[in-house]
């Protein structure tokens, strides 16, 4: 979750009032954040920027309806994750298997097939690029009803009661495709981090 | 895994509560106690910590500029009208 500004709630209230300036610190602080939550949610990166775009001005537009009581930010990841979740629908067309329908599969599908052990530090194995294209593509791997609740929960660092708000899930079900999504990353990402010659 | 027993598919049901520190705790000793001695149990904590980690650290990429250049444009067009 990006930094938080100092004088936030002065810019919002700038920004409702008509200044486009202060309109424009808020979307600076937070444009690269909303891209990589679209970007990673619709896995297209026209897709992504489409969302980007829709979102300022939906929040632009909306700006009134802020009432204050969560972080600018949130309200604005609360936009881009709706706006994110109709790309998809659109793109995925009749394969579309909804947020609350996705079959959960059953435990024993659960049970990691590569046990190895990895690196002491292996944020250090690889430059920091590298290392972040090595994180986007696991992810783009995961089918999206276990990527968007990943996302929200250990990219964005929501909680897992908000996380469940924005999607409409149940506590339940937020967690239970939370363990799915952090165990197929990890089998994912084993091939990069394990000991040994990779 | 070595040792497959209903004790270590616990443990992988239980292991994102048991991260998050949400976990019962109760249940989260036992677990403690399982894992010191289950090797395989303990690598697949160990290795999913790392992965919630290195997302947690991971920095967004500056947004690209091209991308950046059609923002500016969109948004300077929403406020001229």
């Amino acid at each position: 979750m990006p930094t938080h500004l100092d004088n936030e709630d002065v810019l919002v209230a700038e920004a409702r009032a008509g200044n486009a300036d202060s309109f424009a610190t808020l979307i600076n602080q937070y444009d690269r954040h909303i891209y990589r939550l679209a970007l990673n949610i619709t896995g297209n990166p026209e897709d992504a920027e489409d969302v980007l775009q829709d979102s300022f001005l939906k929040a632009y537009s909306n700006l009134g309806q802020f009432q204050g009581d969560s972080r600018f930010y949130t309200w604005l990841v609360r936009i881009a994750v709706n706006e994110a979740l109709m790309k998809l629908r659109k793109r995925r067309g009749a394969s579309w298997v909804s947020l609350d329908e996705a079959g959960e599969g059953d435990d024993r599908s659960l049970m990691p097939r590569e046990v190895e052990d990895w690196t002491e530090n292996p944020e250090r194995s690889y430059a920091k690029t590298e290392l972040r294209n090595i994180l986007n593509q696991a992810i783009e791997k995961l089918e999206p009803q276990f990527r968007t609740v990943f996302v929200l929960r250990d990219v964005e660092d929501f909680t897992t009661d908000e996380t469940a708000r924005m999607l409409g899930l149940s506590v339940p079900a937020v967690k239970s495709r939370l363990l799915r999504a952090r165990l197929k990353l990890r089998e994912l990402l084993n091939k990069y981090f394990r000991r040994g010659p990779r | 895994m070595r040792c497959r027993t209903v004790k270590c598919r616990e443990v992988i049901s239980e292991l994102s509560e048991y991260l998050d520190g949400e976990l019962d705790a109760t249940l989260a000793e036992e677990l403690t106690r399982h894992l010191e001695h289950c090797e395989g149990c303990g690598i697949v904590v160990d290795t999913t910590r790392k992965t919630i980690e290195m997302y947690c650290n991971m920095e967004p990429a500056p947004l690209p500029e091209d991308v950046k250049e059609r923002l500016q444009r969109a948004l300077e067009q929403k406020l001229k009208r």
